[in-house]
């Protein structure tokens, strides 16, 4: 009765042990599908793919942004901080959306190297707090950079 | 006390120890949703950045942290089943999965309600939201089973392999923010760091998240005693017990 | 007052989750209720069938 037990507890430490090491190979050969975004530094390094739609990840760069009288058109900067990419969009963007905002925008690379994007969506962070707090973290970060 | 815990497993004991606790519990409960709700709706001041949207983070997170939480502890019991054939780990198990795929779903759908103005998008594919879809399914799959089998003690095991061998999705729900590009942002709160969420908006969030948590309790041991007497509806004891109520 | 019920603009939204979440959760006890009542009953009726 004992041995039965414990067979029972090795097959059900197999059982998980062994799923788990499967999937971890698996999702560690499906790596690249895996990522919803590229960042910036990729794909000025060739690394996305060229042709059809992917999505690029980062920060709208300060000053990047301009928008065009009359349309909904918009021309703004993608950035990793390293590299940037020029993006070009035209419709409906998140209320998020800002320069510094994390964005991540899918579209297709046109042969100029800009990027036609056909949907906008703001990545926000993992802070919460209230403008004040926000307001007092920035002017304690001010103090510290003079 | 292993004595005690010896007793409780046996389903009668539950089963009056659960009835005992059960009102107790969902007063509590009524106590935590009415202060957790007050102090995130009312008193929590708004976000820097996303104004009051945010506040839906307070019943997003703790039903997210519990779709995670009770499918674990399903496993567990799982586990247990398995090898120490316990009676009452299949009948936890089986009160706890419409629990748990509820919570489950609301994570979901208030995830995507709260994503539509801050995102920009109802849903994406990226690594976080498509494993918590997978969770669901696996509770799904989990109830289809145990309905699809007649004999119980079959249904339960081959449930219980299903529950084992899905609770890998668990730290890959929890991580894929950190191994890869998602458009969910990573975690806010882990246990080794400081949050990086302001105090007046945690404590709302961490009432919240107890609240559920007893809420999961309070339903859980009262469809466990269902549980209990229709699989000990042959004998003696559940037959008096029925017959004395009037129903 | 109606400030609060505004929620800054994302009235529909917050509104929206936070009805869903209070459906949902009550559905839970309703349905445990019944799942409670249906199984007496069915014993019950069982039982008297027995004797």
């Amino acid at each position: 009765m004992r041995r039965r037990r414990r067979n029972r507890l090795l097959m059900v430490v197999f059982l998980v042990l062994g799923i788990g090491v499967a999937v971890a190979f698996t999702l560690n050969a499906f790596r690249q599908n895996i990522l919803f975004f590229f960042t910036p530094s990729q794909v000025v390094g060739g690394e996305a793919p060229l042709g059809h739609p992917f999505r690029i990840g980062g920060l709208v760069a300060e000053n990047s942004v301009q928008r065009s009288e009359g349309s909904l058109e918009i021309h703004f900067q993608v950035t990793d901080t390293v590299n940037s990419v020029k993006v070009v969009y035209e419709g409906i963007l998140p209320d998020l959306f800002r320069e510094g905002q994390g964005i991540v925008t899918k579209g297709t690379l046109d042969p100029t190297g800009v990027f036609v994007a056909s949907e906008v969506l703001a990545k926000h962070d993992e802070n919460y707090m209230p403008p004040e707090a926000e307001h007092a973290l920035k002017a304690a970060q001010t103090l510290k950079d003079n | 006390m292993w004595d005690w815990f010896h007793r409780l497993g046996s389903p009668k004991y539950f089963y009056g120890f659960a009835g005992a606790l059960v009102p107790w519990l969902a007063g509590l409960c009524v106590i935590l949703f009415a202060v957790g709700l007050y102090l995130g709706l009312v008193i929590a001041p708004s976000d820097y950045q996303q104004g009051d949207s945010y506040r839906i983070i307070f019943v997003h997170v703790p039903s997210a942290w519990m779709s995670m939480f009770v499918y674990v502890l399903m496993a567990i019991f799982a586990a247990i089943g398995l090898i120490w054939r316990v009676k009452l780990t299949a009948i936890l198990a089986t009160a706890s999965a419409p629990i748990g795929a509820s919570f489950t779903f609301l994570a979901l759908a208030t995830g995507s309600i709260w994503g539509k103005p801050m995102w920009g998008t109802w849903w994406v594919w990226d690594a976080r939201l498509t494993s918590e879809l997978i969770l669901f399914f696996l509770y799904l799959g989990f109830i289809a089973l145990q309905t699809a089998i007649p004999d119980r003690q079959t249904a339960w095991r081959a449930a219980s392999i299903l529950l084992l061998v899905g609770v890998v999705n668990i730290p890959i729900i929890h991580y894929s923010v950190d191994w890869w590009y998602t458009l969910h942002q990573p975690a806010t709160i882990t246990k080794f760091d400081t949050p990086s969420i302001h105090l007046s908006m945690l404590i709302p969030l961490l009432i919240m998240a107890v609240a559920f948590k007893v809420f999961y309790i309070t339903v859980l041991l009262s469809r466990a005693r269902a549980e209990i007497l229709d699989r000990e509806r042959k004998t003696h004891w559940v037959q008096d017990l029925v017959r004395s109520e009037q129903i | 007052m109606s400030e609060f019920f505004h929620m800054g603009g994302y009235a529909a939204y917050v509104w929206s989750a936070y009805g869903l979440s209070v459906a949902v959760l009550v559905l839970n006890v309703i349905a445990a209720r019944k799942r409670n009542l249906n199984v007496k009953r069915e014993i019950k009726k069982l039982g008297t069938a027995v004797q």
